[in-house]
């Protein structure tokens, strides 16, 4: 079996799609003949033409729109937004159409889409090309907000997107797109959305996280077992509807929750996640709950970056300060 | 000098105000006069339709209504020239059209009384139409990336969105118009001029000499027509509707008419805008020319218009009574849609909001 990027297995998934479904489409800016900019639809528009795998004008609103119409015919439609910080023209498309369609028509017109992003930071891009900004879509309604953070979960994931009957954004953490490879067998088989992967037992503290940064979290965690601590390692993977239950049951058993995100920190996603660790685990824990994230500032241009992001040392200090307290 | 390439706008129109023929070559749908008649009835039934709606809104018996007062020919035109396996993407006041698919005016009411209802049309073919679309020009793009789905499947359809003269400003509406020029589409964008985007005129709103020529930039074939002359409204549509269905691709008309209404039933014209211009609004409107000419054919009269006005009022009158008996739906229906099936954690705040809901009774 070959062993393949997460870049590689967002290909594969859309390749295997579009092979067992004549409705899957592709479209976006550069998505044909040249494979896209990070080569994730390479090959595609050979295999299934450009009508199927479509290079559209230079336009997100339209790409958004026309997904929407695409989608509303029963295609499934797959639009690609080239970067994430590319994506607020698409919003208004995305927020009042796609994600409310079904809601607003009882049901009569649907929109299963899957708008696809390069999201975050890290690989030394120009401006607005390193944006971390899922919280803009986590608090719109009818809208699933998925990212992967490793090649089997960017296949099984995607492929269950695309086969979702509700729109998806699916964020791509480009930081990551080619750190590593694994086995990815290209049998078609979907990994469930709206569920948390616990990716590493532990007793001690709660690391929960998503995208580029569930790589951190998992050496952090090295690092706190060589200093004797214990951490659960949770890829929160489906932000929106949110799989809480899992996070609960984990911070219920460590007494200890440390949040770490890459998008800015007020506001953030991990404000929800805190919350309801709040609401709900109050009286399970036995430190305040950490937030390891970005800061409430634009994304530094590349000399910065690097300071911007959560780091390994940043996550075990938060980890560390939430078992000094009991 | 070199010219690098040369436009022009037609105006197409085939009955002045009065009713009187411009030009002798009426297309053939015209000489049909049985269906003139029809056409003239359903833009009556419209007219009447609208002001039921307007007298529910001003009794407390609807929300915000935005009237179609002065479009109805420019409206029933688009309606009347689609076939049913096309798709009508509107957006919130092209009821002539809408009626004409299905569209019944309890479902208008039911959208403007607040109800999600409205907008799940029973009847095809309007079943398969887009919802009304409120956010300005956005209804374009679905219609475009409906063309393309027709075109990667191999269908001959046509999809048909309308805006307004305002609209015409925006991206979404550039956005259909220029993939579907570029792309080959079966797409028919027709802007609905009326003169007014609420209190901003049409002559701040582009300095483009016509609307239609914004087609010219996106490669697609683009008319003026007169849109209070349901002749040539309709022509233009059936020629732009049967480019679209054989692969010859594209058109953007421009329908120039007038909003004798209010923007909506919250909005009070006089502020902007003046009596006479009004008044003029009024000489050129699309019903009495239309009535003159079929008069003057002899298959319409007074008694004629009598008997059909009765017929729009009872017609009306069970629709409304339909609306008003409708009961409100329960709580939970506004989760029930938000997904395909209720999320786990979305069916938690559903039992809360139920729970209150069974307490409150």
């Amino acid at each position: 079996m070959a062993q393949i990027t997460l870049i590689e297995a967002v290909t594969q998934a859309l390749a295997y799609e579009m092979a067992h479904d004549d409705s899957v489409v592709v479209l976006g800016e550069d998505v044909g003949v040249n494979g896209g900019v990070f080569r994730a639809t390479q090959g595609l528009q050979e295999k299934f033409g450009e009508l199927r795998v479509l290079d559209t004008p230079l336009d997100e609103t339209t790409i958004a729109g026309v997904t929407v119409g695409l989608a509303v015919q029963g295609m499934k439609p797959v639009a690609e937004a080239q970067f994430e910080g590319f994506i607020y023209p698409m919003m208004e498309q995305i927020a009042c159409h796609a994600a409310r369609m079904r809601n607003r028509t009882r049901g009569r017109l649907t929109v299963p889409a899957v708008f696809r992003a390069p999201w975050g930071g890290g690989i030394r891009a120009p401006e607005h090309h390193s944006e971390a900004n899922e919280h803009l879509f986590t608090n719109i309604p009818g809208l699933r907000v998925v990212m992967p953070s490793s090649p089997a979960r960017a296949y099984g994931l995607l492929l269950a997107a695309i086969r979702d009957p509700d729109p998806v954004m699916f964020f791509e953490p480009k930081r990551i797109y080619r750190q590593y490879k694994e086995d990815v067998p290209d049998d078609g088989e979907a990994l469930p959305l709206d569920v948390c992967f616990v990716l590493r037992d532990g007793t001690d503290v709660t690391l929960v996280t998503w995208g580029a940064q569930v790589k951190e979290a998992l050496e952090a965690a090295d690092e706190l077992a060589a200093q004797g601590i214990s951490a659960e390692v949770i890829d929160v993977a489906t932000l929106t509807p949110l799989d809480f239950d899992t996070i609960a049951e984990s911070v219920q058993k460590t007494g200890r929750c440390v949040i770490v995100h890459e998008a800015p920190k007020s506001a953030g996603f991990g404000a929800e996640i805190a919350a309801r660790v709040a609401e709900e685990c109050l009286y399970d824990l036995l430190a305040p709950v950490e937030r390891v994230t970005g800061y409430d500032v634009h994304t530094p241009l590349f000399r910065l970056e690097m300071k911007y992001m959560p780091s390994v040392k940043r996550i075990v200090d938060a980890a560390k300060r939430t078992m000094a307290v009991s | 000098m070199t010219i690098a390439a040369k436009f022009e706008i037609e105006y197409l129109q085939y009955l002045d105000a009065e009713g009187n023929e411009v030009r002798k070559d009426l297309p053939a749908f015209a000489k049909d006069l049985d269906h003139m008649v029809e056409l003239y009835k359903l833009m009556l039934s419209t007219r009447i339709f609208d002001a039921k709606s307007i007298a529910l809104q001003r009794t407390g018996k609807l929300g915000t209504y935005a009237s179609c007062l002065g479009h109805e020919a420019a409206h029933v035109g688009i309606g009347s020239a689609m076939k049913p396996e096309d798709v009508y993407a509107p957006s919130y006041r092209e009821y002539g059209a809408q009626l004409y698919r299905g569209v019944q005016p309890r479902e208008v009411y039911m959208y403007w009384g607040g109800d999600e209802r409205g907008n799940d049309y029973q009847k095809e073919p309007a079943r398969h139409d887009f919802a009304w679309s409120v956010p300005i020009a956005t209804q374009c793009l679905h219609a475009a990336g409906s063309a393309l789905a027709f075109k990667i499947r191999g269908e001959k359809r046509v999809a048909v969105c309308t805006i307004g003269d305002g609209g015409s400003s925006k991206g979404d509406f550039y956005g259909a118009i220029n993939i579907a020029g570029a792309q080959n589409l079966p797409l028919v964008a027709v802007i609905v001029n009326n003169q007014w985007a609420i209190s901003v005129p049409r002559k701040i709103q582009t300095g483009a000499p016509t609307l239609a020529q914004k087609g010219i930039a996106a490669g697609l074939f683009s008319i003026q027509v007169d849109g209070n002359d349901i002749i040539a409204v309709r022509k233009a549509m059936e020629d732009a509707l049967e480019r679209a269905r054989s692969g010859q691709g594209g058109s953007v008309l421009e329908l120039v008419t007038y909003r004798l209404g209010d923007h909506t039933t919250a909005d009070d014209a006089r502020r902007y805008r003046g009596e006479q211009e009004v008044k003029d609004g009024w000489a050129k409107e699309p019903m009495k020319r239309l009535r003159n000419w079929l008069v003057k054919k002899k298959v319409w009269d007074d008694a004629r218009e009598e008997a059909w006005k009765a017929e729009c009022d009872e017609w009306m009158d069970n629709e409304v009574n339909a609306y008003l008996e409708t009961k409100t739906q329960p709580v939970t229906a506004m989760f029930d849609y938000t997904f395909a099936e209720v999320p786990a954690d979305l069916a938690k705040q559903r039992d809360y909001v139920l729970s209150l809901d069974q307490k409150a009774h």
